[in-house]
C-alpha cells in the first residue's frame, strides 16, 4: 500500500454512460475516496459489480475487478476475499440486483458476516431495464409494469441486515459527497461486512424519489446523538418509515468477522509444484 | 467354486447397514483381497429397503454381477428384494428372534443359518452391536480369518474407546462361535487371504483427495446427493493445507464464490449434480466468458428434475457438453474408473488453468458410492505434476501491458492463452465481464472485436486439441472387428463382461473415453469396424449421438435407464445380442 494514492487512481479512463444528473457519479465518488482515505491502491482492491446501471461501476473504476451475472455479485465477493484475505474487497451493486434477484445471497452474506464492504445504490427503480418497479419501490409507484403501482410494502433493506444478524448497518445520500465517502469508508474499516445502502436517485425513470425529495425529508445520525452500537435505538429508526436517516445506524464491534472465525489468513493463490509432501498419508488413510 | 464371492447385509435405512457393509468391507480389503462394492439405497433416512453389497476376490474386481452368496437379512424385505441373485447354496443369515423375521422364508436350496443377533449383542455388551455378530457369523461361514475383521473393528471404533473395541471384537465372536456350534455344516465358501496392501475408496473421496493433490485450496459447494461425499472429504482435510471449504446458500452462490475465489488466483471447485449444475449455468457462462479457471463437478443421478436422487444414470452428458446459452467453449471430463476419478481432478485442475477455462468433470452416481481396492501406488503423488499457465508477475508483466500501462487479460494471442495477473501484482488491476469485451476487459460491442474475442476463446480449445493427450483407454482385442464404446463408469463392467464373451470366444475391442469435450476422433476405428455398439446408462443415447456425429456413421447402442448400474454378466448378455442383430440401417 502506498501513502500517495489519490482517490483519482480508482479511476479507469472509460468515460461513464450514466445519464447525465445520476446518482451514481456521487456514489462511486464516495467509493473512490473512501478506499484513498483508508490507504488502499488499485493493485490490492478487488470491486464486484452485479448488472443494472450501478453494476457498471466496475467499468469506471480502476482496480482489480469482477461485473458478474444479475443479483450474484456478493458469492463472488465473498470468494475472492476468503481465497486472499489480504485484499480490499468491495461489492456493489443495485436494489434490484441485491433485495429482488441477489435477496438470499444478501441476508447470507450479512450472517456470514466477511470482512469486506456492500454497497447498493438504491434508485428504487430498475433503471438498466428502463423503468420498472424495484423491490424499493412505493407501494403506489406507477411503472410501465405497474400501471397502479406494485401494490405490496417496500423491502427495508436495513431491517432485513438487522435481521439476518448485521454487524454494520449505514445508509448515505449519493450528493451529500462528504458524509457519503465518510460513512463508506467507516464500512471499509469496520471489522466485518460493512453494509451501506445509497440513496442514489434515478433522474431518468423515477421521479418520486428525486434529489429535491432526499434533501428535504433526510435527518442525518449524526446531527441526532444516535449511539450506533444500542441495538433498539437502532431498531427504532430502522422501522421509523416517516424519516430518511443518513449515516451509521448500528454497528456491534463484538461481532467476530467469519474471517476471523475460521482463521483465513492465507493467500490461495501460492501452491507447491506438485502435490504435498506429505500427501501419501492422505492415501494411507484409506488403509 | 467361483472364484470371486459375493456378500450382502441389507435391512431397513437406519439399520446401520451402510457402516456395517463398509466394516466388512475394510476387513477384506485389510486381508489383502480385491474388494468392489455397490449399495441399493432409497432417499430416505429412516425405513425404506437398503442394501449394502461387497464382491471380493484375489484377483481384480470392477463391477457387480448378479449372484449373492451370502446374505445377512435383517428384514424379509431383505430375501425378496434379493431373490433373483441368490442361488442354490447361497447362505442366509437371519435372527428368527426378531418379530419382523419370526415367519421368515427361507427359499428351496438355500440355506438359511438362525443367529439370535441380537441377544448375542446384548450378552456383549449391546443391542447396537447385532450387526457385528452377524459379521462374526458370515466370517465362520466363509472361513475367514476374524482377526481382519478386528482390525476393521479397531480402526471404526478405535477413537470411542478401546473398550468399544473389545465388546465389538467380542460380539464377532459371540456370532462366529454360534454358527460353529450350532450348525455342524460344510460351507463352499473360503475367503483366503493374501499379503497384498490395498486402499479402499470411492469415486468421490478420489475427486477431493486428487483436488488436494493438485493444489486446490478453494472448495464452495451446497449439499446434494451424490456429490456431497466431495464436499465431506475435503472438509477437515483441506484446512491441513491452508485451504477452505464453504458451505453456500445454493449452487447459484456456491459457483459464484468458487469463482471469486478462483479469480483471486486459488485453485478453486465445486461440486454438485444434476439440478445444481441447473442452476450453475448462468455463470457457468460467465466463468468462460471471464476466462476464469474453475472446475466443476457434476457428480450424475438420475433426472430430469429431482427424478431418482439416489439411482444411477449418464444423463447430463448434452447439458455439460452443450448447457448455457450462447455458444461457451469448455472442457468436459469423465473419469471412467475410481481411481481415474483422481487422476482427471489433476487433470482438470492443469486444463483449466492453462487455458483459462472452465472444466466439468462429470463423474456418475455408480462411481461415487462404490468402494473399490487399489495398490496405494495407484495415486502415486510424486506423478502428480501441477501447471499453472500463463500467470504474470513482476518480471513479465510488462510484456502483457498495452502502451498506456493497462493490464491486457483477454489479450489476443495465437495460441488464444491470454495472460493472468493474481490479485496483489503491481501493475495488474483490470476488470472481467460477463459483457463482450475488449482485451483490457471492457465491454465492447464493436463487430471485430466480439468476432475476435469469440475466435480467441475457440483457439484455445483448438490449442488444447492440438497440445494433449485425449486418447481413449483400451481393452480387449485390439484387432477384432467389433467395437464397443462407452464413457464413465461403465469401464469396469465392461472389462469383465470383455473376459466373459472370451469365454464364448465372441472377441471385441473396447475403447473407453474419458474425454467428453474434446474428444478423441473416433472416425477411423468407428469406419474401419464391422460393428460397433455404445455402451451407456442413459435412454436417449447421448454419447451414441455425438459419436454418430463425428464419424458419419451409424451405431448400435446399448442403454440402461432404470437407475441401475451395469452388471457384468448382464452386458455381456447384451453384446452378445446387439453382436447378433442385423447391421443398423441409416
Ligand atoms: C438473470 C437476469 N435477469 C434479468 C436481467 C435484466 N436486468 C438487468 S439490470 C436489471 C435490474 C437492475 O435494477 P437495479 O439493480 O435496481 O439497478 P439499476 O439499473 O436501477 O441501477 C434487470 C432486471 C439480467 N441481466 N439477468
Ligand atoms: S437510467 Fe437512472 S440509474 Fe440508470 S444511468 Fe440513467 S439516471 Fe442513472
Amino acid at each position: 500500500m502506498s501513502s500517495q494514492v489519490r482517490f483519482t487512481d480508482f479511476k479507469s479512463d472509460k468515460q461513464p454512460t450514466w445519464c447525465p444528473g445520476c446518482g451514481d457519479f456521487g456514489t462511486m465518488n464516495g467509493m473512490m475516496k473512501a478506499l484513498a482515505n483508508t490507504g488502499n491502491d488499485p493493485d490490492n482492491t478487488f470491486v464486484v459489480a452485479g448488472i443494472g446501471c450501478s453494476g457498471k461501476i466496475g467499468t469506471y473504476m480502476h482496480s482489480y475487478a469482477l461485473h458478474g451475472v444479475h443479483g450474484r455479485a456478493l458469492p463472488v465477493g465473498t470468494g475472492v476475499k476468503m481465497a486472499n484475505p489480504d485484499l480490499e474487497v468491495m461489492v456493489a451493486g443495485g436494489d434490484g440486483d441485491g433485495y429482488s434477484i441477489g435477496a438470499g445471497h444478501f441476508v447470507h452474506a450479512v450472517r456470514r458476516n466477511l470482512d469486506m464492504t456492500y454497497v447498493v445504490m438504491d434508485n428504487r427503480i430498475y433503471g438498466l431495464t428502463k423503468g420498472q418497479a424495484s423491490p424499493t419501490s412505493r407501494e403506489d409507484f406507477e411503472t410501465s409494469t405497474t400501471p397502479e403501482g406494485p401494490k405490496q410494502p417496500p423491502v427495508n433493506p436495513l431491517a432485513l441486515a438487522l435481521a439476518s444478524g448485521g454487524s454494520f448497518i449505514a445508509q448515505s445520500f449519493s450528493s451529500d459527497a462528504m458524509r457519503h465517502a465518510e460513512i463508506v469508508q467507516e464500512a471499509i474499516e469496520h471489522d466485518g461486512f460493512g453494509f451501506v445502502n445509497v440513496f442514489s436517485p434515478c433522474v431518468t425513470f423515477n421521479d418520486v424519489d428525486t434529489y429535491d425529495y432526499f434533501r428535504d425529508n433526510l435527518v442525518d445520525l449524526a446531527e441526532e446523538d444516535h449511539d450506533p452500537t444500542d441495538e433498539d435505538a437502532a431498531k427504532q429508526k430502522i422501522l421509523d418509515s416517516s424519516k430518511e436517516y443518513q449515516g451509521v445506524i448500528y454497528r456491534n464491534d463484538d461481532a467476530v468477522s467469519y474471517d476471523q472465525q475460521f482463521g483465513l489468513d492465507t493467500n490461495m493463490s501460492e501452491i507447491p509444484d506438485g502435490a504435498p509432501e506429505d500427501a501419501m498419508d492422505l492415501v494411507r488413510e484409506f488403509y | 467354486m467361483p472364484a470371486d464371492f459375493n456378500w450382502a447385509i441389507g435391512g431397513e435405512a437406519g439399520d446401520g447397514i451402510d457402516s456395517t457393509g463398509k466394516i466388512f468391507a475394510q476387513a477384506l480389503s485389510r486381508a489383502g483381497r480385491h474388494v468392489f462394492t455397490s449399495k441399493d439405497f432409497a432417499s430416505r433416512i429412516r425405513g425404506g429397503y437398503t442394501a449394502y453389497k461387497v464382491r471380493t476376490s484375489v484377483d481384480d474386481v470392477q463391477s457387480v454381477v448378479d449372484r449373492l452368496d451370502v446374505l445377512i437379512a435383517l428384514t424379509q424385505r431383505t430375501i425378496d428384494e434379493n431373490l433373483d441373485e441368490l442361488h442354490d447354496g447361497s447362505v442366509i443369515i437371519y435372527d428368527g428372534e426378531r418379530s419382523t423375521m419370526a415367519d421368515v422364508e427361507i427359499p428351496e436350496g438355500m440355506i438359511g443359518l438362525d443367529v439370535p443377533l441380537k441377544r448375542l449383542a446384548e450378552e456383549a455388551g449391546g443391542a447396537i452391536m447385532r450387526n457385528v455378530v452377524a459379521l462374526g457369523a458370515a466370517c465362520e461361514v466363509t472361513d475367514f480369518p476374524i482377526e481382519n475383521l478386528d482390525s476393521a473393528l479397531q480402526k471404526r471404533f478405535g477413537n470411542k474407546g478401546q473398550q468399544l473395541v473389545e465388546n465389538n471384537k467380542e460380539a464377532a465372536r459371540s456370532g462366529q462361535d454360534y454358527v460353529a456350534e450350532e450348525y455342524d455344516h460344510e460351507f463352499d465358501y473360503d475367503l483366503d487371504t493374501t499379503d497384498n496392501d490395498y486402499v479402499l475408496l470411492n469415486g468421490d473421496q478420489a475427486i477431493g483427495m486428487g483436488a488436494i493433490a493438485a493444489g486446490c485450496r478453494f472448495y464452495a459447494g451446497y449439499p446434494i446427493t451424490p456429490a456431497t461425499d466431495v464436499m465431506e472429504y475435503l472438509t477437515g482435510r483441506i484446512e491441513q493445507y491452508g485451504g477452505h471449504v464453504v458451505q453456500a446458500e445454493d449452487e447459484l452462490s456456491a459457483i459464484n464464490i468458487a469463482l471469486g475465489a478462483a479469480r483471486a488466483g486459488a485453485r478453486s471447485m465445486t461440486a454438485t449434480s444434476g439440478p445444481g449444475i441447473d442452476l450453475m449455468a448462468e455463470t457457468f457462462g460467465l466463468v468462460a466468458t471471464s476466462e476464469t479457471p474453475l472446475v466443476i463437478c457434476d457428480v450424475m443421478r438420475s433426472g430430469p428434475s429431482t427424478g431418482m436422487p439416489t439411482k444411477q444414470e449418464q444423463g447430463d452428458l448434452n447439458m455439460t457438453l452443450y448447457g448455457g446459452h450462447g455458444e461457451i467453449p469448455r472442457f468436459v471430463l469423465a473419469p471412467t474408473s475410481v481411481d481415474e476419478c483422481f487422476w482427471k481432478t489433476v487433470e482438470a485442475f492443469n486444463l483449466a488453468e492453462k487455458y483459462n477455462t472452465p472444466v466439468y468433470l462429470v463423474s456418475d452416481l455408480a462411481m461415487a458410492v462404490t468402494e473399490q481396492t487399489f495398490p496405494p501406488e495407484a495415486f502415486d503423488m510424486d506423478a502428480v505434476e501441477i501447471e499453472r499457465g500463463r500467470v504474470v508477475d513482476d518480471d513479465t508483466i510488462g510484456e502483457w501491458q498495452n502502451e498506456k500501462g493497462q493490464f491486457k487479460p483477454h489479450a489476443l494471442t495465437e495460441d488464444g492463452v491470454s495472460p493472468r495477473a493474481f490479485p496483489g501484482t503491481a501493475g495488474g488491476a483490470h476488470m472481467s465481464t460477463g459483457l463482450e469485451h475488449d482485451e483490457l476487459g471492457r465491454r465492447t460491442e464493436d463487430t471485430d472485436m466480439r468476432i475476435e474475442q469469440v475466435d480467441k476463446r475457440t483457439r484455445k480449445v483448438e490449442t488444447a486439441k492440438e497440445r494433449e493427450d485425449w486418447s481413449p483407454r483400451e481393452f480387449g482385442n485390439p484387432e477384432s472387428d467389433q467395437l464397443i464404446i462407452s464413457w464413465g463408469s461403465n469401464e469396469g463392467a465392461l472389462i469383465e463382461a470383455i473376459d466373459l464373451l472370451e469365454d464364448d470366444d465372441i472377441d471385441v475391442r473396447f475403447l473407453s473415453v474419458p474425454y467428453i469435450f474434446p474428444r478423441p476422433d473416433l472416425s477411423e476405428e468407428i469406419n474401419s469396424a464391422d460393428e460397433v455398439v455404445v455402451v451407456e446408462c442413459n435412454q436417449t443415447g447421448q454419447f451414441a449421438d455425438v459419436l454418430e456425429h463425428d464419424a458419419l456413421r451409424r451405431v448400435k447402442r446399448i442403454n440402461k435407464y432404470d437407475g441401475v448400474r451395469f452388471k457384468a454378466d448382464e452386458l455381456a448378455d447384451e453384446i452378445r445380442a446387439a453382436l447378433a442383430e442385423e447391421e443398423v440401417t441409416a
